[in-house]
């Protein structure tokens, strides 16, 4: 019989959008809280989505398929050592297709020049390395060049990123020597850190032939590494330790470093997991600061909801308008929080090299966690000012 | 045809279905300690296309009387129609369409939208109808245009005189083609010479056939008016020139 009060969608739209224009500061102090709570979440899941990126774009240069040969302490304490023979052993085992070696040289320390201190070592140790190491363990010369059988005749030495570091030589220092074993050794190249061997960092590493010459070396290695065909590692690795040692197989230790770098991603998701809840606490105490804005945004409209109510307006129609006003409210704070979080993740990210991954599920999550915190935050301040009455929310100014 | 009511409204009385408002017996009573007898049965008929103006001192039931022709209060007892519905058997929503489409309030305090334009407020008035928002502005623009504010669209509240205001709060309420205009103390919080313009404005509004009923407590004002309800403790104590 009579034309129902109508608010169109663009209507209700707008209306819901009239108190945060009234009051852009409160509406962006009061949304803040959400923006942290969400800027956090976002963040964390895009950092180590992104270092997760990394550790799979590395394992995917290094490969999977490295596997490390050591001899654990002997009885008496000390590091043991292999047989001399045991890359040629490990050679011959069928699938392998790369085996190289270091050995620790020891009693020769490494300093900046002869006039340091000799208990200064800076832990850094001599390694006996043989040219095809750095192929094997897939490792990249930073500056300079690698210890090729040229080069491994003669006093030169190359470091590890770490060592480079300790002694204070940069790539840009041209050319220089550093005392090792009471010599001058030419430095010719520096590494760039070795994910799959870690040790290599904080080593100094001569010629397999020069060490044995002029440093007292026995020539024993003490690690290997050995790769093979990926469907293989798990065949070569059973038979590994027997190859090389057969006589005193627990002093001998297989590892696969792809696994340490691969269960390093896995600790982070605990981190992962706790700065998540911590991300969602913050999100609670910004939908509670939402709320209260909303009371009170209620209390001060009384009047504006009274000529509403004149105006036309049903209950449903106030319920929608403050509902939208706190959805909105939240949302603002969800956009700013997911884009301070992209950003945060694209700065630590770039800080480090990472590539930069930020799955979308956090963004849709983030879209429907800012919305659900805004319904319920804005229920009960909306549902008063539906059921205020009209009269009484005129009397008042 | 309420064009040519505005001098002989009550001639039509007898007809029935030329009132826009009709109460019989309202009572409303606000529940307290003791209870307060706002209205204690009134009776009181307008005819379309009348002016009305409802007088009589503070407390004596003037608002609620009209909160209660405006249905935004329901009544104890008795009947209310407003434009031929019988209120009591309308929905809070159904009140609501009543209000959107058919009625046209104004308020002593004017209760504009601040930092809204005088246009928009007024386009406001058509919210709750579900026209279009060019729609409500065109007949917002008609409505200032004829409340003499042609060159105030765009101000805002705080830019307009008190006058002004009053006169953009007259346009929001006019703006929907009520069926009738209720006015609370319009001229309440107007100075003598903006009170007298606004009322020269509702005599137009009344001369082009709008059905008005104006609360004042003025009694310079209310002489003015072609028809004074008196209201003294809930009740009609006099209604003169409803027969002139
Ligand atoms: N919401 C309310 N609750 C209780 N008493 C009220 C309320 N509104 C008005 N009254 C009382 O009802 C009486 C009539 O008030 P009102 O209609 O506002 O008078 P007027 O508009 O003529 O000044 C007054 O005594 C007033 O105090
Ligand atoms: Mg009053």
């Amino acid at each position: 019989m009579m034309r129902p009060s109508k608010l169109r969608p663009r209507d209700t739209l707008r209306v819901a959008g009239t108190g945060l224009k009234a009051r852009p500061l409160r509406a962006v102090l009061s949304a803040l809280g959400i923006a942290i709570g969400i800027a956090a979440m976002v963040a964390v899941v895009g950092i180590s989505a992104s270092s997760r990126a990394e550790i799979d774009q590395q394992l995917r240069a290094l490969g999977t398929n490295l596997l490390t040969v050591e001899a654990g302490e002997s009885l008496r304490g000390e590091p043991a050592r292999l047989p001399e023979d045991s890359v040629d052993m490990v050679a011959r085992i069928g699938p392998v297709t790369a085996v190289s070696a270091i050995g620790a040289v020891d009693d020769a320390f490494v300093y900046r020049n002869d006039r340091i201190d000799e208990f200064v070592t800076n832990g850094i140790v001599t390694m006996a390395a043989r040219p095809d190491l750095l192929r094997t363990v897939g490792g990249e010369v930073a500056y300079g060049r690698w210890l090729d059988d040229a080069l491994a005749a003669y006093l030169t030495v190359v470091l590890g990123a770490t060592t480079a570091e300790r002694l204070g030589i940069s790539p840009t220092d041209g050319s220089v020597a550093v005392w090792l074993g009471e010599q001058w050794f030419t430095v010719v190249g520096i590494l760039d850190p070795a994910p799959l061997a870690p040790e290599l960092d904080a080593a100094a590493l001569v010629g397999w032939p020069i060490a044995e010459e002029l440093l007292g070396y026995d020539g024993t290695p003490t690690r290997l590494y050995e790769r093979s065909p990926e469907a293989q590692v798990e065949d070569v690795r059973s038979v590994l330790a027997a190859t090389v040692n057969p006589e005193n197989l627990e002093e001998i230790t297989v590892s696969r470093p792809s696994d340490a770098l691969a269960a390093q991603a896995a600790t982070d998701e605990t981190l992962t997991t706790l700065l998540l809840a911590l991300g969602g606490v913050a999100l609670l105490v910004g939908g509670i600061g939402v709320a209260n804005t909303m009371v009170i945004a209620v209390l001060e409209r009384r009047s504006e909801i009274g000529l509403r109510r004149a105006l036309g307006a049903t209950r449903a129609h106030v319920r929608i308008q403050f509902l939208g006003e706190s959805v909105l409210l939240a949302g603002l704070g969800g956009i700013g929080g997911a884009v301070l979080g992209g950003m945060v993740t694209a700065v630590f990210g770039a800080s480090r090299d990472w590539p930069f991954a930020l799955p979308l599920w956090v963004l849709a999550g983030a879209a429907a966690a800012t919305i659900l915190v805004g319904a319920i935050a804005g229920a009960y301040p909306a549902a008063r000012a539906a059921r205020m009455s009209p009269t009484s929310a005129l009397a008042t100014v | 045809m309420s064009r040519d009511t505005d001098t002989g409204a009550s001639e039509a009385a007898t007809n029935g279905e030329d009132a826009v408002a009709e109460l019989t017996g309202v009572v409303r009573t606000y529940p307290g300690h003791p209870p307060v007898r706002a209205l204690r049965a009134v009776d009181l008929r307008i005819e379309r296309g009348e002016l009305v103006g409802i007088v009589g001192p503070s407390g004596s039931g003037k608002s609620t009387l009209l909160n209660i022709m405006g249905t935004l209060d329901r009544a104890d007892a008795g009947t209310v129609r407003i434009d031929g519905h019988d209120v009591s058997t309308l929905t809070d929503r159904q009140l609501s369409a009543l209000r959107a489409h058919r009625i046209g309030f104004v308020f002593q305090q004017f209760f504009l939208a601040p930092g809204v334009s005088a246009l928009d407020n007024v386009a406001d008035g058509l919210l709750y109808t579900g026209l279009p928002l060019a729609e409500r502005r065109r007949r917002a623009r008609q409505t200032l245009e004829r409340v003499g504010l042609a060159d105030r669209m765009h101000h805002r509240p705080n830019e307009l005189s008190i006058g002004q205001g009053q006169r953009v709060a007259v346009a929001r309420a006019l703006v929907g083609r009520p069926a009738i205009l209720l006015a609370d103390e319009p001229t309440g919080a107007l100075d003598s010479e903006n009170g007298a313009a606004v009322l020269d404005l509702l005599d137009e509004l009344h001369a082009s056939g709008t059905t008005i009923a104006v609360i004042t407590h003025d009694h310079v004002i209310a002489s003015r008016l072609p028809r004074q309800v008196r209201i003294l403790d809930g009740q009609v104590d006099a209604d003169e020139g409803a027969g002139g």
